[in-house]
């Protein structure tokens, strides 16, 4: 790549160089500067139609369009001018004057543009007198409902199917104050992408059906996270009310999913609700399992381990914290560990190259694969008698209940760390409850082999605790010394422990993650199922 | 010529010499006429020296921008490596303008030629001709112009013998009032929604299918083969002198007044003359009040303001306007302003392509308080709204579109503000009769 030859600027007194061929607006974001707009995206290609980042320009004849003029040598840029304001004042009115004042009963409310903007720097009255025009809702398919009174015309939602999804299905329907976004007749936002145009969407105009009606923005807590739906690991922001998640959307990141987030990814997220959690832990006593003391059940888990070899069924979900502890319970005792992935069809977003909804539907296959974890279709064809079977968050769904029960019976014990009790885990001896992905702290490999923290974002039900502390105080009573106090402390230990992650630990990930070294050439890949 | 009146003694008939005459409308005809012969010349030229005789000759853009045609022919790189094209913009949907639509009903092989030499000229091989598609008439001379040509062996591979390939290609549009903006001709062209493009890039750098692109009006190309055949000096002396507009130019004449049709006469002909001599004046017992110099998207004129201005590029600009495409609209002392401005208002607000906020809903609110004003029901504070809008909308927005929505708006109110003010004071248009005010007010 050869060198872009550096521009320098001025804008609003601050002194600013970029590459040439850069936009006045992305310019102003080095200086620290945000130039209100709307039609712009750094992820679609430039409109320049919403006239909202206009700027005033020393020595031009008129103002310019921040997001489609290109920086040029010098320049002195104001965008607190009167002028400037003054212009987007105007625009701001006119988008104003047909725009319905349904803040109070529209989902956007808290987190619109329009309603940012006009309360920084709009009029405080309107001197439109006539009618406003009316649209009536139209359901766009998918998720998406399109409410055209608040429709500004950004076109951002047309230039994200065109040019993003390449599944052109949305227009410009008329023309003049008449337009509204079409929809190509006979088509619909079906595209396993298209919920995208709601995140995009600066107004209320694209809703979410599924979110719909449920909550006030200001209300949400909102937690940094990444999407567990796939091994993709787009970056996301778990949004939730009253301890519930009621929404995902997608949190930018450059080097994996841009902006973006599949319909998939993002609708499911329901699981994280649970309402059947397994919130104590659990020993059997005669023919029943019977809730009992952490430490009780803690110890009987050990004892069940002690003496036999052990062999480790993991979801692939799990974080690399609980993993890593897992390998170390393994390496304690003897023994295997495997995973098995639940698998769906790929659906790639076409305009981002390496974005896809991927096959492997689970969130840390790499990261299983990487610390040791055996990628299985039968997985459980790995239990030997006499083994103890420890089970750790996988339900075993669809899984041949004969294999499953002749491996418990080969098992001499049945430990179970997980969320939930499936049928099968009534027979167990003991059962650790842990939280949800939702509930933790951890991270997760992503499938180009980055490794991606995420926050907690819920409390977790009753006394079922974080996976890395559950599996901690196994191994503590299996006599490893290390005491681990956070996930932090545990990602440490993996760190020295792993090659491929050495010299990461939470600070150096941040929120935008990195990329495990592949040593000497050999790829990062986890092996294929076997 | 003042077709369909005869002929003005004070015209100089160059480019309508031959409206009317329908032998010229015949590949045959118009060869008897001298037709083709400028091409012939041309095609043994370089490029460049066409260039320069038609820059010397000091033709501007007959369009509205009065751009120099030389010039912006030069923007043009040879031997780039990349397709150029020509398009010529006969879309003439300016509101008062009439003159293509003559040129292409009576001398369809005259635009042929133009095309065929400027395409020449900056190295395209391709000519697109874009025809709004309500000109059904000039539609089939043109496509049957093209058709002969090419029969003929004038275009095609072998462009009359000259072993250079020259395509003409008729497009029809679909009638839309910014598909005469040329970025947004392009678009059309390409078969996309008719909106404007942000510039830069300019046409010559990425135009039609992203390639280097000159875009002319019709009058302008139709005017090349006479520069060919008579040269620059005889070009250039068409005119009152003033060395930047040159040559003849012609104008649409509608309204109120005698005699209304083209009229073609030199550069810097006085508008006085020019209104009283050869479109004979008002009607009977009517005074002129205004006059709308070069279609409607110029500054109005009061008739005084009108009767002191020079028709040229400069003369119209002294005059506190723009000879824009020189469609000339005169309204009497019988018509409400307010009620033609509202309507000139509401034609954009019909028109905007919806792209930038302004013009979208700028064009939209004005219209609707324009009715209202002249329905009886504007008040005093909606002549400031008004301006205030117009400012909103001015110099903002991808095209100029939405400029000149605004501009009627603030000539009429700034010369015809006690029109306005009656309207307001009244609580009815006074050009109205009181009775059908009542009526309609019940």
């Amino acid at each position: 790549m050869t060198d872009r030859k550096m521009v320098t600027l001025t804008v609003e007194g601050r002194q600013v160089q970029v590459p040439e061929g850069t936009s006045m607006l992305e310019a102003a974001k080095v200086a620290g500067v945000l130039i209100p707009h709307y039609c712009y995206h750094p992820g679609l290609p430039v409109a320049g139609v919403c006239r909202m980042c206009l700027v005033e320009v020393e020595k031009a004849p008129k103002l310019a369009a921040a997001c489609a003029t290109a920086v040029a040598d010098g320049q002195v840029v104001h965008v607190h001018s009167d002028v400037a304001r003054e212009a987007r004042q105007g625009v701001l009115e006119m988008l104003l004057i047909n725009h319905p004042l349904d803040c109070p009963i529209c989902d956007q409310s808290g987190e619109c543009e329009l309603q940012d903007y006009t309360f920084a720097e709009g009029r405080k009255d309107s001197r439109y007198q006539e009618a406003k025009r009316f649209n009536p809702v139209e359901d766009f398919g998918g998720d998406v409902l399109y409410v055209p009174n608040r429709c500004i015309l950004c076109t951002r939602c047309v230039r994200f199917m065109e040019d993003v999804a390449h599944d052109p299905v949305l227009n410009v329907s008329e023309r003049g104050d008449r337009a509204v976004i079409g929809k190509f007749e006979g088509q619909d936002l079906t595209h396993p992408w298209a919920g995208n145009v709601v995140e995009l969407c600066p107004v209320g105009a694209l809703l979410s059906k599924d979110f719909l009606n449920k909550a006030r923005s200001w209300d949400l807590d909102r937690a940094a996270s990444i999407c567990p739906n796939c091994t993709q690991g787009c970056n996301s922001a778990l949004e939730s009310r009253d301890n519930v998640v009621v929404r995902m959307r997608p949190r930018p990141n450059d080097d994996v999913n841009k902006f973006f987030l599949c319909d998939e990814g993002r609708l499911n997220y329901r699981w994280l609700n649970r309402r059947d959690r397994v919130e104590f832990p659990h020993v059997r006593r005669a023919d029943a399992l019977a809730p009992i003391d952490w430490d009780v059940a803690v110890e009987a888990a050990a004892t069940a381990l002690r003496g036999r070899r052990v062999f480790v069924l993991a979801s692939p979900s799990l974080s690399n914290e609980v993993l890593f502890l897992l390998s170390r319970v393994i390496a304690r005792v003897g023994g295997a560990g495997a995973f098995r992935v639940r698998h769906g069809p790929e659906a790639p977003l076409d305009g981002v190259p390496g974005l896809s909804l991927r096959a492997d539907r689970a969130a840390n296959v790499q990261g299983a694969g990487l610390l040791g974890f055996r990628n299985s279709e039968t997985p459980l064809d790995g239990v030997a008698a006499g083994d103890a079977l420890l089970i750790v968050d996988e339900e075993l769904a669809g899984v041949d209940a004969s294999a499953l029960s002749a491996a418990v019976a080969r098992a001499g014990a049945v430990v179970v760390i997980g969320t939930t009790l499936p049928p099968w885990a009534r027979d167990a001896t003991v059962v650790l409850p842990i939280a949800n992905m939702a509930e933790e702290e951890g991270t997760f490999t992503n499938v180009q082999g980055r490794v991606q923290r995420y926050l907690q974002a819920k409390a977790a039900p009753g006394l079922a605790r974080p996976g890395y502390a559950a599996v901690g105080d196994l191994l503590a009573a299996l006599g490893e010394a290390a005491v681990y106090f956070l996930p932090a402390d545990v990602f440490r230990a993996l760190a020295v422990a792993h090659p491929p992650f050495a010299g990461m630990t939470y600070e150096t990930l941040g929120l935008r993650g990195s990329v495990v070294s592949t040593g000497a050439g050999s790829p990062a890949v986890a092996a294929a199922p076997t | 010529m003042g077709f369909p009146h005869k002929s003005h003694p004070r015209e100089n008939t160059v480019l309508s010499k031959h409206f009317g005459d329908s032998d010229a409308l015949t590949l045959s005809g118009w060869r008897n006429r001298g037709g083709y012969r400028a091409l012939e010349q041309a095609l043994a030229l370089e490029p460049a020296a066409i260039v320069q005789m038609v820059r010397e000759s000091g033709l501007r853009g007959r369009g509205g921008a009065g751009f120099p045609t030389g010039t912006k022919w030069s923007f043009m790189k040879p031997g780039d490596g990349r397709p150029h094209y020509l398009c010529c913009n006969a879309d003439e949907s300016e509101p008062g303008t009439f003159k293509d639509r003559e040129i292409m009903r009576w001398t369809p092989h005259a635009l042929v030629e133009g095309c065929a030499i400027g395409a020449y000229a900056i190295g395209a091989e391709t000519a697109y001709v874009y025809i709004r598609g309500e000109f059904t008439e000039p539609l089939q001379r043109m496509t049957e112009a093209v058709r002969d040509a090419y029969a003929e062996g004038i275009l095609g591979k072998n462009a009359l013998g000259s072993g250079k390939r020259i395509d003409v290609h008729i497009h029809k549009g679909a009638g839309a009032y910014i598909c005469g903006e040329e970025t947004a001709l392009m678009n059309s062209l390409e078969g996309r929604r008719g909106n404007p493009r942000i510039k830069p890039p300019f046409p010559a750098v990425a135009g039609l299918f992203g390639q280097p692109t000159t875009i002319n009006n019709v009058e302008t190309l139709v005017a090349v083969p006479h520069i060919i055949n008579n040269g620059a000096e005889w070009y250039k002396a068409m005119s009152f002198g003033n060395p930047k507009s040159t040559g003849t130019k012609l104008y649409s004449v509608c309204g109120n007044v005698r005699r209304p049709g083209n009229y073609e006469v030199d550069m810097g002909f006085p508008f006085k003359e020019f209104l009283y001599d050869l479109c004979g004046g008002p009607l009977p017992g009517r005074r002129f009040k205004a006059i709308i110099p070069g279609g409607s998207s110029v500054p109005i004129q009061t008739i005084a303001e009108a009767e002191a201005t020079v028709m040229d590029y400069e003369g119209f600009v002294a005059g506190g306007t723009m000879l824009g495409s020189g469609g000339v609209i005169c309204i009497d002392d019988a018509q409400c302003m307010v009620k033609q401005i509202a309507r000139l208002a509401r034609f954009y607000a019909h028109e905007s392509c919806a792209q930038c906020t302004q013009c979208r809903e700028g064009t939209a609110w004005t219209t609707k308080i324009m009715e209202r004003i002249e329905a009886g029901q504007g008040t005093a504070a909606d002549l400031d709204t008004l301006l205030e809008i117009a400012d909103n909308m001015t110099a903002k927005t991808i095209c100029v579109l939405s400029d000149s929505c605004a501009v009627p708006v603030v000539s009429g109110i700034n010369k015809f503000r006690d029109e306005f003010e009656a309207h307001i004071t009244q609580r009815r248009c006074p050009f109205r009769p009181a009775s059908t005010a009542a009526a309609v007010a019940a």
